[in-house]
């Protein structure tokens, strides 16, 4: 996928995003880091551009709330997270670049109800690559891409890694 | 996500730390400072993991603050004190560390007054074993919380010239701030009476100077130590009183303090002795923040060292 391929599938699901929420009021968008950060202030923007209005974004480390802490060769980076917005009845759209096991975004999940209590949370997510371990499901993906096992999908973006690529390594 | 380069299962002093670790540890405790704001202060990071705090020396805030920290990850937490256990009847350390140990404790939190305890310990035990004071020897998540505070407010701690004031010999406190704050680049400076500050210090890296106007003239940041009445088997010297007119910070050498010095204290502040009362409360005493970061940079320590395989640390 080239930065052109990835701009286009931004801007549909910008478009799904509206399409399915008529009182964007409420609507705000959360990243989950790294990827799903800069993923998440491009799609609030591309939202912005077709409502004519600006959106919120925030961002999550969900370092504290995964099950595998003890499982993993060595502790994870963590960051703090930043909500700067109360989430009380909002339509919150969570933003990652990958959806693999669905782990993640469990995790990101529970770190969302210790910040407040939204009205609800979409997904959206940039490549889906299949292999789900949870009964978690997109609201909006960009292109679904079937993968095995061990092979490893690669989202690039110019704000992190300087150009807009995705690649898939053995 | 990326992970860490932190290797160990034990935090046992800053001595053995690199500076890379000292900054990931630092960094850490910043996510974890802002669980702390949150309206659900709770994480599930340690969640069905069993932390033993193990006291065989009093301790308010040191217990207290890692009692919170493993009950903001979720951890179950039992507190046991010296004069409420079966060491008054004569059990060793060893053994009241095995039973600790029988029953599945996942982390040992100890403080002891016997240099090396923690040391011990971790030889010992597959346990996580986290040093909470061993005697005069190292203190290190205090060290670690008196960093976190001065790059919170300095932004930095290289290059920073940091004051030492107080009972230098007897204080475990000074060591491990002393290792951590030149491992990260920072001037240090030991100031006291002769008999607390002896030139051996010099040894560690730091400057020793008994002139006490001259010690806190350019400090960006000074940082009080109480006497340790409990660790001194002789006077030290002649009176509280003279201690206190003679390297007491009180109103008149304050004023000629920098004027965006911080001023510290690990705490129990002696009010009147060590620190004039009003100085203890003023502005740029960051005290009270100082047990506020403890409790963050106590759960980033918990965290990093119930992290990764345990075979990561070799097998025991």
């Amino acid at each position: 996928m080239d930065a052109a391929t990835l701009g286009r599938a931004l801007v549909r699901m910008a478009h799904e995003i509206v399409e399915r929420n008529p009182e964007p009021d409420s609507l705000a968008f959360i990243g989950i880091r790294t990827h799903g950060v800069p993923l998440a202030q491009r799609l609030a923007m591309e939202v912005g551009e077709i409502l004519k209005r600006k959106f919120s974004v925030g961002e999550i480390d969900i370092s504290m709330h995964r099950d595998d802490l003890a499982l993993r060769n060595a502790p994870p980076q963590v960051g703090p997270s930043q909500i700067a917005f109360d989430l009380t009845d909002k339509t919150l759209v969570l933003v990652d670049d990958v959806l693999f096991t669905g782990r993640t975004i469990r995790a990101a999940m529970d770190e969302i109800s210790d910040f407040g209590r939204p009205q609800r949370i979409q997904l959206a997510i940039l490549i889906d690559r299949g292999h789900r371990e949870l009964p978690i499901r997109p609201d909006y993906v960009g292109k679904n891409v079937p993968t095995a096992p061990d092979e490893r999908v690669r989202v690039r973006l110019a704000e992190i890694d300087g150009k807009d690529e995705v690649v898939i390594e053995r | 996500m990326t992970a860490t380069a932190w290797k160990h299962k034990d935090l046992l002093g800053i001595q053995e730390l690199s500076a890379t670790e000292i900054n990931l540890l630092l960094d850490t405790a910043t996510a974890f400072k802002q669980v702390g704001e949150r309206p659900i202060k709770k994480v599930p990071s340690l969640r069905g993991k069993t932390m033993v705090n193990l006291f065989i020396e009093p301790s308010t805030r040191t217990r207290t603050s890692f009692e919170l920290a493993a009950k903001r990850l979720s951890a179950d937490v039992i507190n046991i004190t010296a004069t409420a256990s079966s060491i008054v009847k004569g059990e060793t350390l060893k053994d009241t560390a095995l039973n600790l140990q029988a029953l599945n404790a996942d982390i040992i939190v100890i403080r002891h007054s016997a240099a090396g305890a923690a040391h011990f310990l971790a030889r010992l035990l597959k346990a996580s074993v986290i040093n909470a004071g061993d005697g005069a020897h190292e203190h290190p998540t205090q060290a670690l919380l008196d960093a976190f505070t001065i790059r919170e407010k300095k932004g930095r701690i290289k290059g920073l010239k940091v004051t030492i004031l107080g009972d230098i010999l007897y204080s475990r406190v000074a060591r491990s701030n002393i290792w951590l704050l030149t491992k990260l680049g920072a001037h240090v400076t030991l100031a006291g009476p002769s008999t607390l500050v002896p030139r051996v210090f010099e040894e560690f890296g730091c400057r020793v100077t008994y002139d006490v106007e001259e010690a806190i003239r350019d400090a960006d940041v000074i940082n009080l130590l109480r006497i340790q009445h409990e660790r001194q088997r002789q006077t030290m010297f002649p009176s509280i009183g003279e201690y206190t007119a003679m390297f007491g910070l009180n109103k008149e050498r304050f004023t000629r303090t920098k004027p965006d010095a911080l001023i510290m204290h690990p705490g129990p502040i002696n009010r009147g002795v060590e620190i004039d009362s009003e100085i203890a409360d003023c502005s740029r005493s960051v005290i009270l923040e100082q047990v506020t970061n403890g409790l963050a940079v106590r759960m980033a320590v918990l965290f990093l060292c119930s992290g990764g395989k345990p075979a990561a640390e070799g097998a025991k």
